[in-house]
């Protein structure tokens, strides 16, 4: 076993994997990394499968000390990590050696890293998954659904003997793309005004500062919702629903499992990534797909994992 | 029913059965519910029910959505309703007190019946779980009788406590573990209501009926009540 201790935490530093499933019908929200393109780069940098625990790292703010010769990989936001005060980039795996010190100072690029380990971070399962939910008080370390917190120990128990890798150029996804958000339309998009509809899809949407785990709202012009009243039903990672003061609001993976506002459709998983690592201010438009279009997409980015 | 399938995300259906919410709906959500699992099988992510729909979310990397919806088209072709054979009937204790459930006064007042009354009409009828939501275990219930019917606060309170009993419309509900909340409280249940050490993890399951039953202030001690009032935990 390879241990590491938490010199620094922040409570947006927490332990994730790819979701809770199998238990949205309990009322169980899914979890799970926000940026998952990210997240399953660091595990594929380790041979991991794609879904092992690994660090999301919000911001910064978050220092390790290793206590064992470890290995591990990065990916996602520049976040200024450090070894040792040398700057360390994402997406490649690398070394931190027993006594030295990994720390992220401060968003240059992107807004979430993602820290993988050997066969991922060791931490019970709970309902299926390590995902932390703290307001579910699920996963994490201890189960608790705790966020990462300064003197707690992270451990992993996979192989640390490996070569090191790199992503290439063409594999690394580029943060700093300004390409719109694609959104699968949903069945209510007929009940937006026409105006509405024009301004969805041609009008530029700042985010929010109010954001979370559970929902970024957009901030722009206020869309009209014409139709009737909904009851409440489930709801998709990615909607966007538009509560009554018009401004849309996306839904990610801590959000609640049904709910009763009208929706405009949802992002597709590969806006989602891009979309989580915005900052606060950040600028997008949207771009509306169909179904079949972003299925076959998606299902061909997800064969650039197959190779090793 | 009038049954439609609409897209809702790359790898997510819904399916809609019914534009109204009614206990007679029930028995056909179950039996679809039941054939849409047998349909996808390992295909299936998750299922999320509610008084009307089903969602499918489906594995993106098995099923194109023109297969997702033959599948669906599948699980309708003999769909008849299921007089629920695993639906279990549950009686919840609840401690119906002013300490606990500050609203009994305010439905008193709005239905023009005596606290003791509403408290008889909340207990006397066995409601359907239509859904789980808001929180792991929450059990959306109905329907309440319709004098008992009251909106939700104009300001929710910040802090609920576990078990807290509550009228919002003519639906009712407990609250499994603290959360902030809006509905109308009128008692406390000493159930666990989501456990993740048990089998199932939530005591209610859609598809479920739930009679509350009255207790005194010892019983619901002896049960594991905490009759912590709620302004003391605020």
């Amino acid at each position: 076993m390879s241990r590491l201790t938490i010199e620094a935490s922040t409570p947006l530093c927490l332990l994730q994997d790819a979701g809770r499933f199998g238990v949205r019908h309990l009322g169980v929200t899914q979890g799970g990394g926000l940026d998952w393109r990210s997240m399953s780069w660091a595990n594929w940098l380790l041979d991991n499968h794609l879904d092992a625990a690994v660090i999301e790292i919000t911001l910064g703010g978050f220092t390790v000390v290793a206590q064992d010769d470890c290995l591990l990989a990065l990916a996602g936001a520049d976040l200024g990590a450090q070894v040792d005060g040398e700057p360390l980039k994402p997406w490649r795996s690398f070394r931190l050696n027993k006594g030295q010190r990994l720390q992220f100072t401060q968003p240059l690029l992107g807004a979430r890293a993602y820290l993988a380990a050997p066969g991922g971070f060791d931490a019970p399962k709970v309902l299926g998954s390590r995902a932390t939910v703290v307001r579910e008080e699920l996963g994490g370390l201890d189960g608790m659904g705790r966020a990462l917190s300064k003197g707690a120990c992270l451990s992993y128990s996979g192989n640390s003997v490996m070569l090191l890798r790199e992503l290439s150029p063409e594999q690394r996804p580029d943060l700093s793309l300004d390409a719109p958000l694609d959104l699968v339309l949903g069945a209510q998009i007929g009940e937006f005004s026409g105006q509405s509809l024009f301004d969805a899809f041609n009008s530029v949407w700042s985010l929010d500062s109010r954001a979370d785990r559970m929902g970024i709202r957009l901030l722009g012009t206020s869309l009209q919702y014409q139709g009737k009243p909904m009851i409440s039903e489930g709801i998709p990672l990615g909607a966007v629903q538009v509560p009554p003061d018009g401004q849309p609001i996306v839904l990610l993976n801590d959000r609640q499992t049904i709910g009763g506002y009208p929706r405009l459709g949802a992002l597709t998983p590969l806006a989602l990534a891009r979309l989580a690592q915005c900052l606060p201010g950040a600028q997008v438009r949207l771009r509306p797909v169909v179904q079949e279009i972003a299925h076959r997409e998606q299902v061909e980015y997800l064969r650039r994992f197959l190779s090793r | 029913m009038k049954l439609r399938v609409e897209v809702v995300a790359l790898d997510c259906l819904m399916v809609r059965l019914f534009d109204e919410i009614a206990e007679a709906n029930m028995p056909w959500m179950l039996a679809a519910s039941e054939n849409l699992r047998a349909a996808f099988g390992g295909h299936l992510i998750d299922l999320v029910p509610s008084y009307t729909t089903l969602m499918v979310h489906y594995d993106l990397t098995a099923l194109s959505p023109a297969q997702a919806r033959e599948l669906i088209a599948e699980a309708f072709i003999d769909l008849s309703p299921n007089a629920r054979t695993g639906a279990t009937r549950h009686v919840l204790p609840v401690w119906y007190d002013l300490s606990v459930g500050p609203e009994l006064r305010l439905l008193s007042q709005r239905s023009g019946l005596a606290v003791e009354e509403v408290i008889r009409r909340h207990s006397e009828r066995e409601y359907q779980v239509f859904a789980l939501g808001f929180a792991p275990g929450f059990a959306f219930m109905g329907l309440v009788d319709e004098v008992l019917a009251a909106p939700r606060l104009n300001t929710p309170r910040k802090k609920v406590a576990a078990g807290s009993v509550g009228i919002a419309e003519r639906q009712t509900a407990a609250y499994p573990v603290v959360s902030p909340g809006g509905w109308n409280l009128i008692g406390r249940t000493p159930a666990k209501l989501f456990d993740r050490n048990r089998d199932g993890y939530s005591l209610m399951q859609p598809g479920d009926t739930v009679r509350f039953e009255a207790v005194d202030h010892a019983e619901f001690i002896n049960l594991g009540g905490d009759d912590t009032p709620l302004e003391a935990q605020a």
